[in-house]
């Protein structure tokens, strides 16, 4: 079943069509109304009448989260603020947040992407789904509720904590679809065993619309397996609205709705496209948003692209699962953190030598995070107390810039790996 | 002068895995340094190891060259009565002249009792155990 069959299984030729049309009228609108846009493509030399075919989307500038920060708060919307709705903000690890926003239309095309992904999963009107993503300032909790109200399901909005009592409505209510984390799946898995109820065979939940964390199909086997829920993954990040398509029924890619985003497959070094099915850097376009119209966006994951039409009938292309970051961004407990943050806490304190190893582990269900130093030898003390008072204040500093509190282990001077060229810094022990 | 009564003691840091003290020891055994007093203080992951040797200066470079990260800190070392109440009356002295004592570990044999010590101030207590007329040990007789 689809939700927007007419949209959603046209024909491919007709969708690149849409999709070029569409992207002309976005082109033009931006270098005609806002100066970031128009400065941008000026000096990149193009103009709109340049956007003469669909592929032409590669003559444009590419946009990073940096150009975001540097215009905030608001410096590259391109709605007037009392056209703007709503705001969503994301937690900012280095210095300033990210503010997106949403006109009316913008939400409008939000709901729409979700109530046809939701369909795609088999959640309809007769099911009840919980959200247990945070609501607030983070876009997961309130663009999975509006989606799946609009899809007729009755929604359950948990959010995120208070576990317990997520099981207990979750069997009062006979929740049937749980949007979350991978990771809170487990340890809602987890729980629910201490309370002595098996979520497979004690509750009616049955579809889990799972992201904002990297999982595997192994992830996925143990949850029909152990937790009777299927899990579809789901993508999506602020700058782009939220969390916006997830996999359908087939589970063969995550379909991304041609005529809201264009999808590139880049390669990272060059910008330039790469082949077909090759694993590389995504790029979004977006091509209906106002308030935020992300233009060759470089969120950093890795995925390929699939273009045939999906067993599902849906036409639209789909990418595979996000397999890495073109920048060795790490999720912890749903926090991005990038190594080079830690290099950069590190450099400043002239307690340790700067070389460093991240050690990212899973105890339970929970993520840890471990960073090796190597002491400076002049701070060195006999004093057991003077080392774990340094201990402590690396730790407080890394906690400051990362937001996430980290371990710290001591390390030999010397004994940590020294790299000639790209530097594998990060040891991910986590299993998904 | 009661400077000879300042000992240098070797601290060196070292992870808490197997192995790492065996090479610490074969370093100075390679290179005829003895070791007179050993201590090891432990925290999770790794340990300091503290150790009065007879060549302090040798042995804090053969086992920087080894990579260790090795400082030489400045202890006392003090002739303790073998005999039941010969740490209370050294411990009271101190506390008399309001010395606090970082940390300490001792030895006893060939005769002697020897308590090994780390204090906020070195020079004050030197002077009050002597002058409490406790016998220390001096620098000369480590080497």
């Amino acid at each position: 079943m689809a939700w927007n069959p007419k949209i959603e299984k046209m024909p491919i030729k007709e969708l690149k069509d849409m999709q070029f049309k569409l992207l002309k009228m976005q082109v033009y609108r931006l270098y005609s109304f806002n100066r970031f846009y128009h400065d941008r493509m000026r000096q990149q030399g193009v103009h709109p009448d340049d956007i003469q075919t669909l592929d032409d989307v590669r003559k444009l500038p590419f946009m990073l989260k940096q150009d975001l920060r540097d215009n905030y708060p608001t410096g590259m919307f391109t709605a007037s603020g009392d056209e703007v709705v709503r705001y969503h903000v994301s937690s900012g690890t280095t210095g300033k947040p990210t503010l997106v926003g949403y006109t009316e239309r913008d939400l409008e095309m939000w709901t729409e992407s979700l109530a046809r992904a939701l369909t795609s999963c088999g959640i309809g009107r007769g099911d009840v789904m919980q959200v247990s993503y945070g609501y607030g300032l983070f876009t997961g909790g309130l663009g999975l509720h509006y989606g799946a109200e609009r899809v007729g399901a009755t929604v359950l909005p948990t959010s995120t904590g208070n576990t317990e009592r997520q099981i207990e409505l979750m069997m009062d209510l006979g929740v049937t679809a749980i949007a979350c984390t991978p990771s809170y799946m487990v340890y809602l898995g987890e729980v629910a065993e201490r309370m002595g109820v098996s979520l497979k065979d004690d509750t009616e939940l049955k579809v889990g619309i799972m992201g904002a964390e990297p999982w595997s199909e192994g992830t996925r086997t143990h949850f029909r397996d152990v937790l009777g829920v299927e899990a579809y993954d789901i993508y999506g990040t602020s700058e782009l609205s939220g969390p916006l398509f997830t996999e359908c029924e087939a589970q063969d890619g995550i379909h991304v709705w041609g005529d809201m985003a264009l999808v590139e497959i880049i390669d990272p070094d060059t910008g330039e496209a790469c082949a077909d099915g090759e694993k590389s850097e995504l790029v979004v376009t977006m091509l209906q948003k106002e308030a935020l119209p992300m233009m060759r966006y470089r969120i950093g994951d890795i995925t390929c692209l699939m273009e045939d039409e999906c067993s599902c009938g849906r036409t639209h292309p789909r990418i595979g699962r996000i397999s890495g970051r073109v920048d060795d961004m790490l999720i912890i407990r749903g926090i991005n953190v990038f190594p080079s943050q830690v290099e950069h806490t590190l450099m400043q304190l002239p307690q340790c030598t700067g070389h460093f190893q991240i050690i990212v582990d899973r105890v339970g269900a929970l993520d840890s995070m471990k960073v090796k130093v190597e002491l400076t030898p002049e701070v060195f003390s006999d004093r057991i107390n003077d080392l774990m008072a340094i201990r402590k204040s690396i730790s407080n500093e890394l906690k400051k810039y990362l937001n996430i509190a980290a371990d710290v282990e001591f390390m030999e001077p010397g004994s940590l790996p020294r790299y000639q060229g790209k530097a594998r810094r990060v040891e991910d022990r986590r299993e998904m | 002068m009661s400077e000879r009564y300042i000992i240098e003691q070797i601290s060196m840091f070292c992870k808490n895995e197997p192995g790492r003290l065996a090479s610490m020891a074969r370093v100075l055994e390679e290179n005829g340094i003895n070791m007179l007093a050993l201590s090891i203080a432990e925290a999770n992951d790794f340990g300091v190891v503290r150790a009065l040797v007879d060549k302090s200066d040798r042995a804090k470079e053969v086992l920087t060259d080894m990579g260790f990260m090795v400082k030489v800190t400045e202890v006392i070392g003090v002739n303790m009565r073998d005999e039941p109440g010969g740490l209370t009356c050294i411990a009271t002295t101190l506390a008399d002249a309001d010395i606090n004592i970082d940390y300490a570990y001792a030895y006893s044999g060939k005769g002697a009792a020897v308590l090994i010590l780390r204090v906020s101030d070195t020079m004050v207590a030197v002077k009050a155990i002597l002058d409490a007329g406790h016998e220390l040990l001096s620098r000369d007789q480590l080497g």
